[in-house]
């Protein structure tokens, strides 16, 4: 490959490395006719597109939210102080690329390089606070939805009655932390159960049934997901194929769930809890115990909030996640020019900078327009 | 790949000194890694068409299971060789239902996102519109270059998930859910039909209909690139006196297909990332509330809407209809101004047309959905708009067709693939007509009619136009022209045996043939008891598959020109069609830069036989055609 090793040093000189013999105008000043310069009219028609595909994701949310049957759409889930904080510094930093923009345009580089720097560590705490605390929580809440036939039964959890004469829609989940589980583990391979406890520091609480079913504190639901998941061999005479008439299947059965209370379970009747509140509530004493019978879905209707636990998080991941994604691709942009290529920039073509600055700020305020839907869609409503 | 891109033209000419910048460039920079958008556009053709044929050999397997239902393979020990790598899909070279789902899918997938897109929207836009309007590149070429590698990323993805356990996608290209979301689910067992056995799991992600979903991430995200290049550079990069109503009609065409593109897509993005995360992450998105599949409850949280899929789909996938078809009535244009020697008859209002058209693509997509049950209401209102776009398609139409008349015509071989173009894009368009009806469409859903009114539409409609636009600009972009004989030969083939495979199946349609059986229709009476035309439904499937693979043997003489020509064609001028059009100004092949002086723009695009002038052509940067200017005076230069 002749030539390769030639560009390879070349590269570090883009400006003037790559039309030797062509140069394509409009890139820093405006076309008189249109007024635009090129990377303007670019982003614009790439922002157009980015509401297209935000458009769709929010039109699925709308879409699920209408579809949703009464009573399975969460409210006040989320953390609204946080929530408020994050939109905070999102508009914060908005505010800062423009002045770190405006600096620039008054050749005022210290203060460009001190305003990026805002909005840079702005976009990090966001993200971070969205990665580190936010996200984190969620997969160690644990929530289970009870058959509307046997609700009854968790009537003091659900506070149906008291709902319905309100006119309200009924509550059919119960939220909380994850204490206990009842396991039976007759089918299960023991060897690879023991492993599974020792490993991940679970405790045996209590042992019935000749030990067949025990008792074991939990530390998070994904300790269930991997109790359930611990393989056994089951036979089944009635397999019309000889050679799956006997398969590893899951061989530990989950009886029941003992959890924390949500306040919201707790006190279900409480006024306190008809609306949503701006501080979120605590986690009550109060624990409850949940038979697998009684949940929904073959008994399939339990998880940590992941997204698969329900629409309501299915969308909340998906467009809180492609949202965090576009704030890292900003903050990369961001952190790019701050580089000393960015700098050799300035000093050749101040205003060229400038234009690139201008460019991902209009993506910056984009995506923290985005953010303006996603908090009251999420948080609020 | 083989455009011999000398840049002696630019060094000599120019006269510039760059000192050690001055260097030809390398094998991979030059091709591979190039953001020149002459090289990007021959990428884009090279890879599209061979992508193209792939799609094609795909249905040519489905034909011969057609035509010849759970029969071996016997064709030159082709069943064999297919038994040997797919053994799963192919046992002993009889295809399995899987197989043939497999088949059909990445049929639709690589013919539409992987064949006629690439060739028709990116390669010739790539290398035809900046040289048209007189542009030196398009504004961004790393951009450009982006886009081609998203789209290659995307293409190898498509081909990997033939080969992973459990085969390629198979539900469909339209991917509708649930079905897309149970097949294949993650974890699901292979079972190697012969031996009964379990013989593999499918992986979380490298499971076909997984890795059909993030090759149309790649997809998407490669003609976002595109189209944002494609605008800016329309709008920025015309040349001083290129205005709006002198742009020539492809330009235009390429423009509305960008803005379709650009706007369209999106939203399947994000419903592929919700599909995605069904298949991954378990979500239920598409997912209804209590979902038995085989018997067995479906694990997840239920509460979606499989409904949405659709309206997310086909909000993309209609306007990718136009997205299709535009560019090649925009080649057909071009070409057709050029060998009628006269103007395109009412260019304005094609234009006009073409505007109105990709609006109101917008607002047709839920005619594909009649069957849904979405409700009297939403389908009417479907149907309304749905009629009211045939208005602009047919102004189109309608304007070519006039074109012709009292025009010199010469028949040169990309002229006869547009003449061809109109009838058969014609036939197409006036079978779509009955289908925008409910009560219609409710009988023809589904059916070989439905599958002969679009293919009437992208085959002979866009892929002539894109034979006609590859030997038009051929001599432009290699400096020879292509052989006359065999691209005769070629397209004589090609239209007869293109109808013996489309016709036929309106018939079947209207017999009620589903367009997704398996067995060509064998075990239902309809198909084989009932006679038309002298043929049951069956015995047509064998008309139609002899035409599909003698179409294909019908190929081998373009395949065969195409790489010949380029060393051993007849030496072209600069401009041997007598084209009116800026890039015809160019040196052939255009050198990095493209033009030796920016042109300026005098006159309209389609300036043949001017009464008075001194040739019957009067190209654009001409200033002088020897007669008072008249209909456009030239405006001030646009100063950079």
């Amino acid at each position: 490959m002749p030539g390769f090793r030639k560009r390879s040093i070349r590269r570090w000189n883009p400006p003037q490395h790559s039309f030797s013999n062509m140069e394509i105008p409009y890139t820093i000043s405006a076309r008189p006719d249109t007024g635009l310069w090129n990377a303007k009219l670019g982003i614009w028609l790439f922002l157009a597109s980015e509401v297209m595909l935000f458009g769709g994701l929010f039109s699925g949310y709308v879409f699920l939210r209408l579809g949703s049957a009464p009573g399975y759409w969460p409210h006040g889930l989320l953390n609204v102080p946080v929530g408020s904080m994050n939109t905070a510094i999102l508009i914060l930093s908005s505010v800062t690329v423009v002045m770190a923009w405006a600096s620039l345009k008054m050749r005022q580089f210290t203060r460009y390089q001190i305003y990026m720097a805002i909005t840079i560590i702005c976009g990090i705490i966001f993200l971070a606070v969205k990665l580190a605390y936010e996200w984190p929580q969620k997969f160690v809440h644990f929530g289970a939805y009870i058959k509307p036939a046997v609700a009854e039964k968790y009537e003091d959890y659900l506070g149906n009655k008291h709902l319905i004469e309100k006119g309200l829609e009924p509550r059919y989940e119960i939220t909380g932390h994850l204490h206990e589980i009842e396991i039976n583990r007759a089918d299960a391979d023991p060897a690879e159960l023991d492993t599974l406890i020792k490993a991940r520091g679970l405790e045996v609480v209590k042992t019935e049934d000749e030990g067949k079913v025990l008792t074991l504190k939990v530390h998070s639901p994904s300790d269930a997901v991997a109790l359930r998941d611990v393989l056994g061999v089951i036979s089944n005479p009635d397999e019309p194929n000889p050679a799956k008439r006997t398969r590893k299947a899951h061989g530990v059965k989950i009886e029941a769930f003992e959890l924390a209370l949500d306040e919201i379970n707790a006190n279900p009747t409480s006024p306190e809890n008809e609306r949503p509140r701006f501080i979120p509530r605590s986690l009550s004493e109060k624990t409850a115990t949940i038979h697998m019978e009684d949940i929904d879905g073959d008994g399939q209707a339990w998880s940590s909030f992941e997204p698969r636990h329900s629409s309501y998080f299915a969308v909340y991941f998906t467009i809180t996640g492609l949202h965090g994604l576009h704030v890292l691709a900003g903050v990369l942009v961001f952190c790019y020019y701050m580089l000393p290529v960015s700098t050799r920039l300035y000093r050749q073509n101040p205003e060229h900078l400038a234009n690139r600055v201008e460019v991902a700020g209009l993506f910056w305020h984009f995506v923290d327009l985005v953010w303006i839907f996603v908090f009251p869609i999420f948080y609020l409503l | 790949m083989a455009t011999p891109t000398t840049s002696t033209h630019a060094h000599g000419e120019h006269g510039h000194d760059h000192g050690d910048h001055h260097h030809e460039l390398g094998f991979w920079q030059k091709y591979v890694f190039s953001t020149d958008h002459k090289v990007i556009g021959i990428q884009y053709g090279v890879t599209g068409l061979i992508f193209l044929f792939f799609g094609f050999c795909l249905m040519m397997l489905m034909r011969f299971q057609l035509a010849y239902p759970g029969e071996e393979l016997h064709f030159l020990g082709l069943g064999r060789l297919l038994a040997y790598f797919f053994p799963t899909e192919m046992p002993k070279g009889i295809m399995t239902p899987d197989f043939y789902n497999s088949l059909g899918a990445m049929h639709g997938t690589i013919m539409v996102f992987l064949g006629i897109v690439p060739v028709a929207f990116a390669a010739f836009g790539n290398y035809v519109v900046p040289l048209q309007i007189g542009a030196p590149d398009m504004t961004f070429p790393k951009i450009n270059m982006a886009s081609y590698q998203a789209f290659f990323v995307g293409g190898v993805t498509m081909l990997i998930s033939f080969f992973v356990p459990g085969g390629a996608a198979k539900s469909g290209w339209t991917s509708y859910s649930p079905l897309a979301n149970v097949a294949d689910h993650p974890g699901a067992d292979v079972i190697d039909p012969a031996t009964n056995l379990v013989v593999s799991h499918v992986h979380m992600i490298f499971n076909g209909q997984t890795l059909w979903i993030l090759g149309m991430v790649f997809l998407i995200t490669s003609s976002l690139l595109g189209s944002v290049n494609f605008i800016t550079t329309i709008i920025q990069l015309r040349a001083p006196g290129m205005t709006w109503m002198r742009l020539p009609f492809f330009v235009w065409a390429q423009l509305v297909t960008s803005v379709l593109l650009l706007l369209a897509f999106p939203p399947l993005e994000a419903a592929s990332v919700m599909q995605l995360m069904d298949r991954v992450a378990g979500t239920s998105f598409f997912l209804p509330t209590g979902l038995y599949v085989g018997g067995h409850l479906w694990g997840n949280s239920g509460g979606g809407s499989p409904l949405l899929w659709q309206h997310l789909f086909w909000f993309l996938a209609h306007p990718e209809v136009y997205v299709l078809i535009l560019p090649g009535i925009g080649i057909i244009a071009e070409v057709v101004a050029n060998n009628t020697r006269k103007p395109l008859w009412g260019y304005k209002a094609m234009v006009m047309a073409i505007l109105v058209l990709g609006f109101l693509s917008f607002i047709v997509w839920a005619h594909h959905m009649y069957l849904t049950g979405m409700g009297a209401k939403v389908s009417a209102f479907f149907q309304t708009t749905t009629i009211i776009i045939s208005i602009p398609s047919v102004i189109l139409l309608t304007a070519l067709m006039i074109s012709l008349w009292g025009g010199s015509i010469r028949f040169t071989v990309p002229m006869l693939f547009a003449t061809a173009f109109m009838p058969e894009f014609g036939i197409g368009g006036l079978t779509g007509i009955p289908l925008a009806f409910n009560a219609v469409d409710l009988y023809l859903h589904d059916t070989y009619y439905i599958i002969a009114h679009f293919h009437y539409i992208v085959a002979p409609g866009t892929i002539f136009a894109i034979f006609a636009g590859v030997y038009y600009w051929y001599p432009k972009a290699t400096g020879r022209m292509m052989n006359d004989t065999l691209g005769r030969i070629h397209f004589f083939f090609s239209i007869i045996f293109i109808n013996g495979i489309f016709m036929p199946m309106f018939i079947q349609g209207m017999m009620g043939m589903h367009r997704r059986w398996y067995d060509g229709g064998l075990s239902y009476p309809v198909t084989s008891g009932r006679v038309v035309l002298g043929y049951s439904g069956t015995e047509w499937n064998h008309v139609i598959s002899w035409s599909a693979w003698l179409l294909g043997v019908a190929q081998l003489p373009f395949i065969f020109n195409f790489f010949w020509s380029i060393r051993h064609g007849k030496k072209a001028s600069i401009n041997p069609w007598d084209s009116t059009t800026l890039e015809w100004t160019a040196p052939s092949p255009p050198p990095h830069g493209n033009f030796d002086h920016p042109p300026t723009v005098y006159r309209g695009p389609y300036e043949y036989s001017v009464p008075g002038a001194s040739s019957d052509f009067t190209p654009q940067a001409q200033s002088d055609a020897g007669i008072p200017e008249k209909e456009h005076p030239p405006l001030e230069p646009a100063t950079a």
